[in-house]
């Protein structure tokens, strides 16, 4: 029989927060995480704000005797170990696993280190831009129009650190993680853009059902807030361009919205075999229902223009977690802030879920966190899971100006009661990977 | 539900070897090594200066046309993919959207989907510098001029040529493939990770046919300055590329960087039998776990991880050691690794290991990153259809003490019903794979 997944861990590190319920309180305050960006000097670049992670220092999350093992960590394998370390100890774990040394004493039965893994949607670390953009910049012979890279090696032989290049490495978070708790059971990394904390969630829960593992560690972190980072999506034209008011920027559903806001952090949540957390005797956050997977295979530029893929994640949820649509209580969108996938999430909800899909509240957390790109899915996961708990929905901010291609009910403004039993989470992912995650209130 | 058995029916390949299954085929069993000296770039400021580069292919003429204007947006990376992916969708006789766009198609969409392991994909140098030239301020880079002029200079959708995911969103336009879809990020091990959890959709129902693999293109600046800097590249046969990458043997020195990619078709197997497809092997186990690094690069002595994926691996197979006819490990080519990894097969396969022969593929082709671990999977498949293990090359003074058993370059013929692959990456993770005749 396939076995039952629940949540029993929860860990965030976000603009708005570096603990699970400071962020929950905030976001049900409406506040804004958006503000003028110092990671970098952006000044002059089309978008110059975005929601930073401050007053965090990750190695007052771990265990003393470990900092050595993690001191060279990239700023996005730092989030994780943060929220890892949060969502681990909430589940009652021992770091490491066999507690051959390590402070956090359990009282609980300790699992076998073989039957617990790590699934992240995690992000690469920030380039080191000073030695690669001196590398580059001084190598480049304009007349030529070509690299000497004889003068380029030399550069980054002399400037780049080997630490520091080996950590930007997308694996790393994993790495980092799997050393830090002692894990031997299935380790694994997924980076679908956007998409990709949820896809972890939905591809650790897979593992659990299947018996490959019996408590896995997922989420995800990421951060691109660097130069680099930034141009890009400038060149895409995804970002808000509205410096003059970095706090109103992130407008999702809203007619005047003008792209997504760069954020960053991460998000842990503990999965575990239903079995093993009753062994355990430790405290059960929610069930894991529903998961599913999709591509638009339509175009890595756009998404589909009727939600295609979307639609089919959705569905593939609903049908892998028994339920009819009128069974969710609340949905959190992807809700990005962008013109095209406010509308298509918009559309792809009235697909799946017809005549009732004005009824069931539907909101955007990034309209107060920003976009927090792979990383994003996990923690708009652990809101379901404390909207579930607390039965009220956080707000979609921003949302002053109706436009009529997003006509559902956002939640604008303001957080509001609702008796949620059963959380649907929305991921789609630049290029067309679409993810979807169900979660329902934990009973016998 | 039942598990649903899972086989593989489409293979593809691109390397250093040649651009398809058939030269794979050739160069494999004729000995030849595909390493050579590096010439996308010039290496000579590089302690190492040797790679595996594959074959350049006019990706115009691979691509279906509906799909052609996205060949621009196709970093190295993404064409590996998408070349093998060709190589294996042609070799499992599939009708798709691609190959037959007005025509009937042999795959359901919605219940076809694609894993992909991929690397961190390096930007263009070349590219960025031309735009950064406008980003200079009295002749030194200035990110104030940057953002009001240099960035204006690159092409609008620079970023995505080099998103990771990019690589399973080509290739699942060109065929259509709407069902499961992910991109695993585990270096090395990633392909076999990739298919690991492509052959769990189709086991569990959740799709019929998944395309599942693994390409990296690691023959550039960024990917050799990284290998360099973490001392496990190979330096000392920049004058003799053919005889650099070593693995097993005691005069290795490090890796060589290299492209490549391989892709599996697999299918449900009721549903591949009855479209009479071309059966090449079951994937009867797998496993995967990890090495706990010290210092995130170098597995430990003891190579725990390692042993558990193998173990698990067999145990889902419901196979003994001594059942396994043939074993390719990961065989990197730097010294401690591999000396590990010997740790490793030792503990798993006891008493078996004289007896168990051992193919080691990057002495051919070098190490192509997050396509490796399928190319080497590929190969497997590919050795278990033929009945012939190709030689080993480079390995005439092998670690060991005698016990593991390295065919030499003539290769072996033997009849295979179950065979593994193994791997790790630099980042600790591990995985194994048992393939088995059907």
């Amino acid at each position: 029989m396939t076995k039952r997944v629940v949540i029993t861990g929860m860990g965030i590190v976000s603009p708005l927060g570096c603990d699970v319920e400071t962020v929950w309180k905030r976001l049900l305050n409406c506040e804004c995480a958006v503000s003028k960006t110092e990671i970098f000097d952006s000044e002059t670049f089309p978008t110059q704000f975005s929601a930073q992670v401050t007053d965090f220092d990750f190695l007052e999350y771990l265990p003393e005797d470990v900092h050595d093992a993690h001191k060279s960590a990239s700023r996005n394998t730092r989030f994780m170990l943060g929220a890892a370390m949060q969502a681990w100890q909430q589940a009652k774990l021992p770091c490491p696993l066999g507690g051959a040394k390590g402070s956090s004493g359990s009282e609980v039965q300790c699992p076998s280190a073989d039957r617990v893994g790590v699934y992240l949607g995690a992000g690469e670390g920030p380039v080191d831009f000073g030695p690669f953009i001196a590398a580059t910049t001084e190598a480049w012979q304009p007349e030529s129009n070509e690299i000497d890279w004889v003068k380029w090696a030399q550069i980054a032989l002399e400037q780049m650190d080997p630490a520091k290049e080996l950590e930007q490495e997308p694996n790393m978070p994993v790495a980092h993680i799997a050393r830090l708790f002692g894990l031997l059971g299935p380790t694994m990394s997924c980076l679908t853009a956007c998409a990709a904390s949820t896809q972890a969630i939905g591809e650790a829960t897979e593992l659990i059902r299947n018996g490959q593992a019996d408590i896995i560690i997922t989420g995800g972190a990421h951060s691109m807030i660097h130069p680099l980072g930034v141009t890009g999506f400038n060149r895409l034209t995804a970002l808000s361009t509205r410096n003059d008011d970095p706090q109103t920027s992130s407008r999702p559903f809203d007619k005047e919205r003008d792209g997504f806001v760069l954020a960053e952090g991460a998000g842990a949540l503990i999965l575990e075999d239903l079995d093993s957390a009753k062994k355990r005797g430790v405290p059960i956050l929610a069930e894991v229902i529903g998961y599913g997977t999709t591509a638009d295979a339509f175009r890595v530029t756009d998404q589909h223009e009727d939600g295609r893929g979307g639609t089919a994640a959705v569905r593939m949820a609903l049908a892998d977690a028994g339920l009819a649509p009128s069974d969710i209580d609340y949905i959190s969108a992807h809700g990005t802030g962008t013109s095209e996938n406010d509308s298509i999430e918009t559309r792809i909800i009235h697909n799946v879920f017809g005549d009732i899909a004005g009824d069931i509240p539907v909101s955007s957390v990034k309209s107060m966190l920003g976009h927090l790109i792979a990383a994003a899915g996990v923690v708009e996961m652990i809101t379901c899971v404390l909207a579930v708990r607390d039965k009220i929905v956080p707000p979609t901010t921003n949302l002053t100006t109706p436009d009529p291609d997003c006509d559902l009910d956002y939640v604008p403004n303001a957080p509001r009661k609702v008796p949620v039993h059963i959380a649907m989470s929305n991921s789609f992912g630049f290029g067309g990977q679409n993810n979807t995650v169900i979660i329902r209130e934990f009973s016998e | 539900m039942p598990e649903r058995r899972v086989v593989i029916t489409g293979i593809g390949l691109i390397s250093a070897l040649g651009s398809n299954k058939e030269a794979h085929t050739r160069a494999l069993f004729d000995g030849t090594v595909g390493i050579d000296r590096i010439t996308v770039f010039d290496p000579s400021g590089f302690p190492s200066q040797v790679g595996g580069q594959a074959p350049t292919m006019k990706m115009n003429k691979l691509v279906p046309k509906a799909q052609r204007k996205s060949v621009k947006l196709m970093s190295r990376d993404i064409e590996l993919a998408v070349i093998a992916a060709d190589d294996a969708m042609k070799d499992a006789g599939l009708n798709t959207r691609a190959n037959n766009p007005d025509g009937p198609i042999d795959i359901d969409p919605i219940r076809s989907g694609i894993t992909i392991g991929a690397g961190a994909i390096c930007c263009d140098i070349a590219e960025l510098a031309a735009a950064a030239e406008y980003g200079k301020a009295e002749g030194v880079f200035s990110l104030k001029k940057w953002g009001s002029e240099g960035m204006s200079h690159l092409t609008p959708l620079w970023l995505l040529k080099y998103l990771p995911n990019m690589l399973s969103c080509h290739v699942s336009i060109i065929y259509d493939l709407q069902g499961p879809s992910n991109s695993i990020t585990c270096a090395e091990a990633s392909g076999l990770l990739a298919i690991n959890e492509a052959r769990n959709h189709i086991a569990q129902g959740k799709a019929d046919v998944m395309v599942a693999g693994g390409a990296e293109n690691k023959v550039n600046a960024m990917s050799l300055l990284r290998q360099c800097t973490q001392n496990r590249a190979s330096t000392h046969y920049n004058d003799n590329p053919k005889e650099a990458s070593r693995p097993f043997d005691k005069k290795a020195d490090g890796n060589v960087v290299a492209q490549g990619a391989g892709i599996v078709i697999l299918e449900d197997m009721e549903r591949a039998k009855r479209r009479g497809a071309t059966i090449y092997a079951e994937i009867t186990g797998a496993g995967a776990s990890n090495t706990l690094c010290d210092d995130y690069i170098a597995p430990n002595a003891e190579a725990v991880g390692m042993t558990v994926a193998m173990t698990k691996a067999l145990k889902q197979a419901n196979l003994k050691p001594d059942e396994i006819d043939l074993l390719i490990p990961h065989g990197l080519a730097v010294p401690e690794h591999d000396q590990a990894e010997f740790n490793a097969i030792k503990k798993t396969f006891g008493d078996h290991t004289v007896n168990l022969p051992i193919l080691l593929t990057k002495s051919r082709m070098g190490n192509c990153g997050a396509g490796s671990s399928a190319i080497d999977l590929v190969i497997a498949a590919l050795v278990m259809h033929t009945g012939k293990i190709p030689g080993n090359m480079n390995c005439s003074d092998p670690i060991g003490d005698g016990t593991l058993n390295i065919p030499g370059p003539q290769g072996l013929d033997k009849n295979i019903n179950h065979l593994m692959t193994s791997c790790y990456s630099y980042g600790g993770q591990t995985a194994a794979m048992v393939l088995s005749k059907v």
